[in-house]
């Protein structure tokens, strides 16, 4: 069992290496797995040795251990590979409103992992009021990665895409910067480079979508569910950061998510919580779901404390609405 | 009236300039220049230096584009609607119309390339097309109705080409002669040269009509599919048609009076036409405040949040706008134009320069503040990113957009004849110049 766990992991590991390389922090990387491959001569060795490994379609398979080489995998490959999602998935994420204090660490963290430049956030928190008799409360907004995509439907060369798993990304090689999907999503969630981001790629290392390193001037870019750490079963950025455990991230086909402390049913979260969905009426099916603030932890002025005055200026208009 | 007059008339413009085309064209020129130094700032240093912002993302660059598409207009209606009617004072104005449609047609595009970020990139929407995206709809049916309209307007210079080649007095460059030679094609005007040119051109001008329609509509589809406040309306692809016809009918008669100043068309160009078209105008005016008042109306009465947010703007920002574009630039043409007493060769000029600066500020006023309402109140943002104002690079590209559209107009006014002088030598002159 140990065995075939170690070699899944060698198949990833080209893939982990190159994240390696880019920064985005990513832990020891075994690769004991190919360690022991060679090929001798014309003709193959067999050590007569099996080992159990998992194929693609799930089916435990059993190979002779030299048989075994390490998987090479292509920029073209990983961008098909980025364009069909993960199998058997559909990732959701919900945020419990009455947890969130406006700490900012979601934003701080997209913005490292990304690579983003400053003005150039994929999360935006948001202080709302629905009405003048109605409390105020902070409104973390990620890419809501709708089941209806507008951005998708939109886009004219198809730069950007809906995966199998749920993940809208953006192909930023595609993408020519007309900007008809911002003005097509009704959540603002769309940021353009409207400059040269200036990011700093180490050598060597391949664009991505799903890591979406670096953004190119001219295009459009989103949040993207981290869909590099999702395919490590690693949790988005923002997720890992946040202090209040406001963000759960998960899959509704398991039916569960998790803040990375607590675990909880999905569905059972929904009908405890009255969770919703922002703006139901525009029938996009967002897959990302809210819980409403009530018996809220912290005073929203708790929010706007100890913000850099720059921060602080950006919610000045906040009002009813 | 003889072709001899005709000729002798239309033709010095062809043969000869004069300094103050040359000064014209330069002031045009520098313009231009200007603009295109705006160009290369912006390709340089990205699209940071225009005002557009992640909220406001369309600018000045998408109202001039569909204005410019607009104006085209001109042509469908005089040369499409007119021919098929065998109107015959069009004939004066005809090349005129069509000219404005081919040349609107060339410039409005360029608009977009400004406003994309990757301008590179631009073969990917013939190389990667998704047939789902209004935009692909768009550059199908520009491409389309570009070639059309350029044809329309070529069939229409055939004529023109062979009676300026058959003109032994013609004092031109020899390189003109040639030119001639080779447009007209070979044309003599025997019965079935004339038969066939004239299925032609009265199968186009069906056929231009049903496109300029398909093309404005498709262009107000771009916002309409959208879930956007003040966009997302059904009324919007026959209230952007009414629209393009009103700013291209305007912008005929204030050609007309221009060219009737310069080339002295004081006899070609009369009161006459510049009444008829104005006419026009008012007809299309009321049918396009109509629209507009319809589409504001609902927008106004209902609670729908969005809606009164959007209307909210137009009413405290955009008030001083919002009243020039729908009240000033429909109202005051159609009285202007209406009573008998007013309908001056001036008069008529003005309401008409009116109404077009009208519809330009109408587009900025559907684009900007609908952008500037999202549903999200824009929060989180840099403060000074909020409210768009346009750049000095986003006005030189616009004022080298109207540069190009007169040096086009200067040029091809040197080739051939600003009237068209086979239309204008046929029986039923007294129709064309009462």
């Amino acid at each position: 069992m140990m065995k075939e766990t170690e070699d899944n992991e060698s198949k990833r590991s080209s893939r982990r290496n190159f994240i390696k390389k880019v920064g985005a922090g990513v832990g020891a990387v075994s690769i004991a797995g190919i360690a022991g491959t060679s090929v001798i001569g014309g003709g193959r060795l067999k050590s007569g040795e099996k080992v159990k490994l998992l194929s693609p379609d799930g089916k435990l398979v059993e190979v002779d251990k030299d048989d075994i080489q390490p998987a090479k995998e292509a920029v073209a490959e990983l961008k098909a590979e980025a364009k069909k999602g993960l199998p058997n998935r559909k990732f959701v994420m919900v945020i419990d409103l009455a947890k969130c204090k406006n700490a900012r660490r979601c934003v701080e963290a997209c913005q490292e992992g990304h690579l983003l430049p400053k003005d150039h956030e994929w999360m935006k928190i948001f202080l709302l009021q629905d009405d003048h008799d109605t409390s105020r409360y902070w409104f973390p907004r990620p890419c809501f990665h709708c089941d209806k995509p507008m951005c998708v439907s939109v886009c004219p060369v198809g730069a950007t895409y809906k995966r199998d798993d749920g993940i809208v990304l953006i192909d930023n090689q595609r993408c020519i910067g007309c900007k008809f999907c911002m003005t097509g999503c009704p959540y603002s969630v769309r940021v353009f480079n409207w400059q040269d981001p200036e990011v700093k790629v180490p050598e060597g290392y391949e664009y991505d979508p799903e890591l979406a390193v670096p953004q190119v001037e001219g295009t459009v870019g989103k949040c993207i569910f981290c869909a590099d750490k999702l395919r490590k079963d690693e949790l988005p950025r923002c997720v890992s950061a946040c202090p209040m455990g406001v963000l759960y991230f998960g899959d509704i086909l398991e039916d569960t998510v998790t803040n990375g402390e607590e675990t909880v049913r999905f569905s059972k979260m929904m009908t405890d919580r009255a969770g919703y969905r922002y703006r139901e009426d525009l029938g996009t099916l967002p897959s990302v779901f809210y819980l409403p603030p009530v018996q809220r932890l912290f005073p929203v002025e708790r929010g706007l404390e100890d913000l850099p005055d720059s921060i602080r200026l950006r919610y000045k208009n906040a009002g009813p609405r | 009236m003889t072709e001899k007059k005709l000729l002798e008339d239309l033709t010095p413009e062809i043969e000869s300039t004069g300094l103050k085309w040359y000064l014209t064209f330069a002031a045009f020129f520098i313009v231009f220049c200007v603009g295109i130094y705006g160009l290369i700032q912006q390709i340089d240093k990205g699209h940071i230096v225009t005002g557009m912002r992640d909220n406001v993302v369309w600018g000045l660059y998408i109202v001039n584009f569909i204005f410019f598409m607009g104006l085209s207009y001109a042509g469908a209606l005089i040369s499409g609607v007119l021919h098929l009617f065998h109107t015959g004072w069009r004939k004066s104005v005809i090349r005129l119309a069509e000219l404005i449609t081919v040349i609107s047609l060339v410039i409005g595009p360029f608009f977009i390339f400004f406003c994309i970020g990757r301008l590179d990139r631009l073969p990917f929407l013939v190389m990667y097309p998704r047939i789902q995206s209004p935009i692909t709809w768009d550059v199908i049916a520009i491409s389309t109705d570009l070639i059309g309209c350029f044809m329309f307007l070529y069939l229409s210079f055939i004529e023109d080409f062979a009676i300026l080649r058959d003109y032994r007095e013609l004092n031109v460059p020899p390189w003109k002669h040639k030119l001639y030679k080779a447009l007209s094609l070979g044309y003599t005007g025997n019965e079935k040269q004339k038969k066939i040119l004239k299925d032609a051109k009265n199968v186009m001008a069906a056929m231009i009509i049903a496109i300029a329609i398909i093309v404005y509509s498709v262009l107000a589809w771009i916002f309409g599919v959208t879930l956007q406040p003040g966009w997302h309306s059904t009324i919007f692809g026959p209230y952007f048609v009414i629209a393009a016809v009103f700013s291209g009918t305007g912008l005929l008669i204030i050609l007309m009076w221009i060219f009737r100043k310069i080339y002295h068309l004081e006899e070609y160009i009369t009161k006459r036409h510049f009444v008829n078209v104005g006419v026009l105008l008012t007809i299309i005016a009321a049918f396009y405040g109509y629209f507009t008042f319809s589409d504001y109306l609902t927008k106004w009465y209902g609670s729908i949040k969005m809606d009164s947010l959007l209307i909210d703007k137009l009413f405290s920002d955009y008030y001083s706008l919002f009243i020039f574009a729908n009240y000033v630039g429909i109202l005051i043409p159609c009285i202007i134009i209406a009573f008998p007493k007013f309908r001056t060769i001036p008069n008529i000029t003005i309401a008409a320069v009116i109404a077009v600066t009208a519809l330009w500020v109408n587009r900025y006023i559907i684009v900007i503040p609908t952008l500037e309402t999202p549903f999200l109140p824009i929060q989180d943002i840099r403060p000074a990113w909020i409210k768009y104002s346009p750049t000095w690079v986003e006005w030189s590209l616009t004022f080298a957009g109207i540069s190009v559209y007169g040096m086009l107009f200067m040029l091809v006014s040197k080739i051939a004849p600003i009237i068209s002088i086979s239309e204008m030598k046929e029986k039923d002159q007294i129709e064309i110049l009462k």
